[in-house]
């Protein structure tokens, strides 16, 4: 496994205050989104690299900063909801202005980002501060010229997608059509145009009839990447359902299960809770998906529902602390997971701002740290180890000291470039393969 | 002499694993005893999930995901725990449960009746509420018993939680109660003097006509003035 370097970027952080709740570059890698606690977005943008300044080798800086959410009541209710940002997603840049939609746990607003660089002067009926001239001085017309300026990057909201969800929305997806997206809550998943803000279309209902049978939820989903009329959505029993939106309008019935039998060694009473799936990804490929429950991530082979294709072990040494983490809620954070852009290898994060990746060619796997400490810039991070009792190395972590207040629930991988983003609370940590910047 | 010294080895083994299990679960720093979990689960695991349970219930908009995974949890461990009450392996004994069994069972119905008022409430604000539905007995008749009690304790914690159930009135707040409480144990003229009106004993179908005497004990019940008493079962 390479080494990777942290980069002088990596030590970003938007506000001190606020814990990052979402991280998303966009699709060619230039500009990666980040969300926080706060209703808070920061678009970072990767500077060019430049021969004259080999050091700064594409490393990446603040963009543009916005609020995208705030805080809202609901007055039926008496509820407050969130202002925390749950997801954004990119959508394909269609011309000069990218776009980002950006949700909260019931409001999705599409944002989009254009920049100006120049403005136009020399009016003739207004003077340079935009004061109407007295007319008895003009004594020609003249050709207003547009002339550089400092780059300013203006963040409007185009369509605020509001009252859509009575759950609170988990997921959203833009679609390969690049004209629908969807949502989905606890029970629902809705499909929005993206230019139609009063109406969606419900093509996931799992709620029960009575609330009382109630005894699973969807708790991810996202569009097929090449297919526009397949999408995927997981749910709390760690099952997984692949929808066909042309064989019926209410995708209630899967055209695919994709589920793995309980392996009757390891039951215990938390298995449906270390089962949920609190991740999915389609590859790069469109082939497989990318799952992280509790204990594992898993890749799925689309044509294959019986089982996984590939198991691998996050931190299987909490196996037998399943107990202490149910009783500090520990058992319930939700892992994301990403593929690189080769899907050759995938990554996922853990306790103690630890976090996994493991290379599907060479079944090699690393446990790698994001801290202050260890990642000085230029850096090379340094393969950290969790002993579980009998031969401990010098550098090692007993899994009794492991800090289970820092989790990585947020990670991010650069589309082409061997590039990641790593939340950790409230820090981003951008690292990147200095040895080879190419896919391997 | 020998088969004393083999039976007293075998119930300081049953002794000891409970407690085990406790210690594991208490000190995280202990190391893993056993890869297999405990054929049953001790109490205090069930306890925990029972507060755990409470308290995601009395969340303003309870995290839905962490409910349901709590209750299917809560379901597994009462499902191992009740068994283990020497009851022959039949799903519905409702002939002669065990005062352990009423205990679990009780639970159980307020699980199931506190989740489904919740959940209930969550589908009539949501205005896709159905006709209201009783809080049903979905299990064997003997798990309906003592199913008033908790249920009057879930429209406790739903009261100041929204304001939509107690604004529909005393009618409406009786609406949802499934009439079928009064038709079982805690109720039945076999508990001394606890019986209010005229039921026509258990199985009854249709909703009887509430009496000012029934109102009123359920009305101090609900204010709190008046403690809710557990029948005394038969293994007692």
């Amino acid at each position: 496994m390479r080494a990777l370097t942290a980069t002088p970027s990596c030590l970003a952080v938007p506000l001190p205050a606020d814990i990052i709740s979402t991280v998303e570059f966009n699709h060619t890698g230039e500009l990666l989104a980040t969300g926080d606690k706060g209703g808070r977005v920061v678009i970072f943008q990767r500077e060019p690299e430049s021969k004259n300044a080999p050091h700064s080798q594409g490393e990446y800086d603040v963009y543009s900063t916005f609020q995208s959410h705030e805080p809202e009541f609901d007055y039926l209710k008496s509820l407050e909801i969130e202002e925390k940002i749950n997801k954004i997603k990119w959508l394909p840049q269609q011309n000069a202005a990218h776009s980002l939609l950006s949700t909260n746990d019931k409001t999705i607003k599409l944002w989009k980002i254009t920049e100006r660089d120049k403005r136009p002067e020399g009016y003739n009926l207004k003077d340079e501060e935009g004061k109407l001239k007295d007319l008895s001085t003009v004594t020609s017309l003249q050709v207003p010229v547009l002339k550089p300026m400092d780059l300013m990057v203006e963040v409007s909201p185009r369509r605020i997608f509001a009252n859509g969800h009575t759950y609170h929305i988990n997921s959203i997806s833009v679609n390969s059509d690049c004209e629908t997206y969807m949502s989905a809550d606890d029970l629902r998943i809705n499909l929005w145009h993206l230019a139609i803000t009063d109406r969606s279309f419900n093509i996931v209902d799992i709620k029960p009839a009575n609330m009382e049978d109630l005894t699973e939820v969807i708790t991810a989903s996202e569009f097929h990447p090449h297919h526009c009329n397949l999408f995927v959505y997981s749910s709390s029993k760690g099952s997984l359902r692949l929808c066909d939106m042309r064989a019926a309008a209410l995708c209630d019935k899967h055209s695919k299960l994709f589920e793995e039998p309980e392996d009757p060694s390891n039951r215990s009473f938390f298995s449906e809770i270390i089962s949920s799936v609190s991740d999915v990804k389609f590859s790069h490929s469109g082939r497989y998906m990318l799952t992280r429950d509790y204990l594992t991530v898993k890749v799925w082979d689309l044509n294959m529902e019986a089982r996984p294709i590939e198991t691998y072990q996050v931190h299987d040494y909490l196996r037998s602390k399943l107990c202490s983490l149910y009783e500090n809620d520990c058992i319930f954070d939700k892992f994301e997971c990403a593929w690189n852009g080769s899907d050759s290898v995938i990554m996922t994060g853990a306790y103690n701002n630890f976090f996994r990746m493991f290379d599907r060619n060479t079944k090699r796997d690393v446990t790698l740290e994001a801290s202050r400490e260890s990642s000085k810039p230029r850096a090379v991070l340094k393969p950290r180890r969790v002993c579980v009792g009998g031969k401990r190395r010098r550098d090692d972590i007993s899994v009794d000291s492991l800090d289970f207040t820092k989790k990585i629930l947020h990670t991010a991988w650069h589309p082409a470039e061997n590039i990641i983003a790593i939340a950790a609370t409230n820090n981003l940590y951008i690292f990147q393969d200095k040895v080879n910047s190419d896919m391997h | 002499m020998l088969s004393k010294g083999l039976k007293r080895k075998r119930e300081e083994e049953e002794e000891k694993e409970p407690l085990a299990v406790d210690a594991w679960w208490l000190d995280p720093g202990h190391a893993s005893v056993a890869q297999a979990p405990p054929a049953v689960a001790s109490s205090s695991l069930f306890d925990l999930s029972v507060l755990k349970l409470h308290h995601s219930l009395q969340q303003s908009e309870p995290n839905l995901r962490h409910l349901v995974l709590v209750v299917n949890t809560l379901r597994r461990i009462q499902a191992s725990m009740a068994p283990a009450a020497a009851l022959p392996p039949v799903p519905s004994p409702p002939a002669a449960p065990s005062v352990a069994d009423n205990l679990l069972a009780s639970s159980d119905a307020a699980l199931s009746a506190s989740m489904a008022s919740l959940l209930e409430d969550l589908s009539h604000i949501e205005g896709l509420s159905q006709a209201p539905q009783p809080l049903a007995d979905e299990g064997p008749p003997g798990r309906s018993i003592g199913g008033a009690a908790p249920s009057l304790g879930a429209l406790d914690l739903l009261g100041p939680a929204t304001g939509c159930l107690l604004d529909d009135g005393l009618e409406g707040l009786f609406e949802d109660i499934d009439t079928s409480m009064y038709d079982n144990e805690l109720w039945a003229p076999a508990s001394e003097g606890l019986k209010p009106g005229p039921e026509d004993g258990p199985g009854k179908e249709e909703a009887p006509e509430l009496d000012e005497a029934e109102l009123d004990y359920l009305m101090d019940v609900l204010v709190g003035t008046q403690a809710l008493e557990r029948p005394p079962g038969p293994g007692r």
